[in-house]
């Protein structure tokens, strides 16, 4: 058995892919098959020693200066949300990705895909939404574009945000840097993000006081570097949850990953959603939560610096970076047990029963 | 609300836990009925905590993993059909029938919905009269109820472009099959709670009497589950085998009168494939004369399907109690939740994906390490 999922002896390229002739909704969860899509089919025509960094925004040297530069598109169910709107995802998924990288987001480009139909006022709402978000996380939309598509090739409106942001001098986060005895921390309460567009989605619709946590961490971010600029790796666990994290960190680090789960700070709300859903926390998305690996001899202050956040009140030390298990992440239960916290391999489905 | 952490307290399972250890004197082998069972074993670490002599056999309690695959190309052919849109519980999309699942229907162009209940199905079946609307109806005791209920209405409501791929079976008589294996190594059952919510207790007595095996109803969460072993453990301890109710703030002896009466209504009684197993008599539930007009496979006339099981897949003796997931040759190389041969290992509660999910540093020799030597800050 290999320390991952993925089998790529025998593989070719381009596509097909070895077990999904098709794109299937999977492929854009975060999860095993999105690795595979880019690992397999995008990495390669692209090539590049940039995009084989692989992190959640690329570091790119430009007339001297160290820049991070991210992409990401947004084609949220519904529009808007309890604690948000497609407007805020834009502006803070792409903040965020700078942020891991430990940049401080300058601008933004903005493109809006519209379905033919959808009312003005709606596209105008997200639009305040956006630059609201924007002012709100410090950067400038400096540029965008509109395209329309015929009614039923969309859902109203998708987005797509890229950004760029200096990176510090003495700022290198990525996960190659993380070593055993390395501190895992968490921001702060997770699967707020996933529960709130769940409860609001059509057909899945119930009664539940969760708010999205959609949220630009730039602000947090600094506060760490401020304590330290010797941060190993960030990541904001967006799809794919903690979960998805922890594994990318672990995979790519060559490190095992030990959590404990009973200190994974999981609302009793969205505790109690999962479990009526047959989903697991773990794996479901947040918009305004990081995770960090941290040198043990940091890790007090770093901690400090963020509980004293607002984005950060209850930041948690959930774990360590070991020796053991390289590449795979496991939690120690409640009770006394242990188990493998995987990848997952798509999008979770809520069970039968 | 704190229905779920009350039932999870590290201090109380350790209690039991000990209770457990002090009262076990020899081996035994006790099987947990239900997948969701399974895996609150397994994602908790509970098999890890308990004696070596107790040993926990997974059973056939996972509906994903017990529906034939006979019933699954049917769905994908069904499915695959222009005007229709199937619906269908979310983890069933996942599942591979001959060469290709339902995700993959769908990614062909196959309007397929997952809905999260029943009545959903019949809501677009409402909004959608000029196409026909199949739900697939899998499931134990647990799952029939509100499908038959959907049934009932599509004929109360003259809703003509609404029908039921059916494939449900019960839990007693799969108890039964297992009992009369001459392989069959089980001495206790953890039954499943929520089918009794639904069906009482009522034949579970003379089961018990008859193969002289403990049977304790039990719940989902680690106290339960562990409060259920302890009791079994007991009375194999004492060589005693009753009936005993270990959920009763889910579980009356009598069930739940109004789910009975309604599939009393809508299904009779039938023989019932189970994947991996085999045909067990009277498993099953088919719709009942008066609803037949709502049976997708009279509707669509799916007959004459060929199925093919992976030759390497053991998830029948998985299920059945026989072997241990990781002791089948293909578990962890050909088999992964990636690339699944069986259900047992696509479903998120069957037992195979439980083991390779959460129990790999375990079964993979060459990368264990002992946790203890990296503990958490």
């Amino acid at each position: 058995m290999s320390a991952t999922a993925l089998d790529i002896s025998g593989w070719t390229c381009p596509a097909p892919l070895r077990d999904r002739p098709r794109v299937v909704m999977g492929h854009g969860g975060g999860g095993a098959l999105s690795a595979e899509l880019v690992q397999h089919v995008f990495a390669p025509a692209f090539g590049g020693e940039v995009l084989a960094q692989l992190g959640d925004s690329a570091s790119v040297t430009l007339g001297g200066a160290r820049l991070a530069f991210s992409t990401d598109s947004y084609v949220v169910r519904p529009l808007f949300f309890p604690g948000g709107s497609i407007g805020d995802l834009a502006v803070n998924g792409t903040v965020n990705d700078l942020a891991m990288s430990g940049a401080r987001a300058a601008y933004l480009s903005c493109g809006f895909i519209l379905e033919e139909g959808v009312e003005i006022s709606v596209v105008a709402r997200v639009a305040e939404d956006l630059g609201a978000a924007a002012r709100a996380a410090g950067v400038e939309v400096a540029t965008g574009d509109t395209k329309v598509v015929e009614a039923g090739h969309g859902d109203g409106i998708y987005l797509n945000t890229a950004g760029i942001g200096l990176i510090p001098d003495g700022v290198d986060l990525r996960p190659q840097r993380v070593v055993p005895g390395d501190v895992v921390i968490v921001s702060g309460e997770i699967g707020l993000h996933g529960v709130a567009i769940m409860s609001v989605r059509e057909g899945l619709e119930f009664g539940v006081d969760v708010k999205s946590d959609c949220a630009p961490l730039g602000g947090l971010v600094r506060a760490m570097l401020a304590v330290t600029p010797d941060l190993h790796v960030l990541r904001d666990p967006t799809r794919g949850g903690l979960a998805a994290a922890l594994n990318e960190i672990a995979a790519a680090s060559g490190t095992g990953v030990v959590i404990q789960e009973g200190r994974v700070p999981v609302p009793e709300a969205v505790g109690n959603a999962c479990a009526i859903l047959g989903l697991d926390p773990f794996y479901v998305a947040n918009e305004g939560k990081l995770v960090a690996f941290v040198p043990r001899e940091h890790a007090d202050a770093v901690l400090d610096a963020m509980r004293a956040h607002p984005l950060g009140r209850h930041a948690t030390v959930i774990g360590e970076a070991v020796e053991a298990h390289p590449g795979l992440v496991v939690a120690r239960t409640g009770l006394g047990g242990t188990r493998v916290v995987d990848l997952p391999i798509g999008e979770q489905l809520p069970r039968i029963c | 609300m704190k229905y779920i952490e009350e039932f999870q307290d590290p201090e109380l399972a350790r209690r039991l836990l000990d209770d457990i250890h002090a009262t076990v004197t020899r081996p035994w082998a006790l099987m947990e009925v239900c997948g969701g069972q399974t895996h609150t074993i397994i994602r908790h670490g509970i098999d890890q905590l308990l004696p070596e002599q107790v040993e926990l056999i997974h059973g056939p309690g996972c509906p994903v993993c017990v529906t034939p695959l006979e019933v699954i190309d049917k769905a994908l052919e069904i499915a695959s059909r222009p005007g229709v849109i199937f619906c269908s519980f979310g983890d069933m999309l996942r599942v591979p029938g001959t060469g290709r699942d339902l995700f993959q229907v769908r990614s062909e162009g196959g309007d397929v919905r997952v809905v999260y209940s029943p009545l959903d199905a019949l809501r677009i079946a409402q909004q959608n009269p000029a196409r026909e609307v199949v739900f697939f109806g899998i499931g134990f005791e647990t799952t029939a109820p509100p499908n038959a209920m959907t049934v009932h209405q599509a004929k109360k409501l003259g809703i003509p472009n609404f029908s039921l791929l059916v494939s449900h079976v019960r839990v007693p008589p799969a108890i039964e099959a297992i009992m009369t294996s001459p392989s069959c190594r089980v001495q206790a059952f953890l039954a499943a709670g929520h089918v009794c919510s639904v069906m009482g207790m009522g034949e579970y007595p003379e089961l018990a009497a008859r193969h002289r095996v403990p049977i304790v109803v039990t719940g989902f969460e680690p106290l339960d589950i562990l409060e259920g072993v302890r009791r079994a453990v007991r009375q194999l301890e004492r060589g005693e085998h009753t009936v005993d109710n270990a959920y009763a703030r889910a579980v009356r002896p009598e069930g739940n009168p109004a789910a009975l009466a309604m599939l009393e209504d809508v299904f009779e009684v039938t023989d019932r494939a189970w994947r991996g197993i085999g045909v067990i008599p009277a498993s099953g539930w088919r719709l009942s004369a008066r609803y037949r007009d709502y049976d997708a496979e009279h509707r669509f006339s799916v007959t004459g399907i060929a199925t093919q099981e992976p030759a390497e897949c053991r998830s029948g003796e998985v299920l059945q109690g026989l072997i241990k997931p990781h002791e089948c040759e293909a578990f962890g190389t050909t088999c992964t939740p990636r690339t699944p041969l069986g259900a047992t290992m696509v479903s998120s509660e069957g037992a195979c994906a439980a083991y390779y999910l959460y129990r790999r540093l375990d079964l993979a020799p060459a990368r264990t390490a002992p946790l203890e030597a990296s503990p958490v800050v």
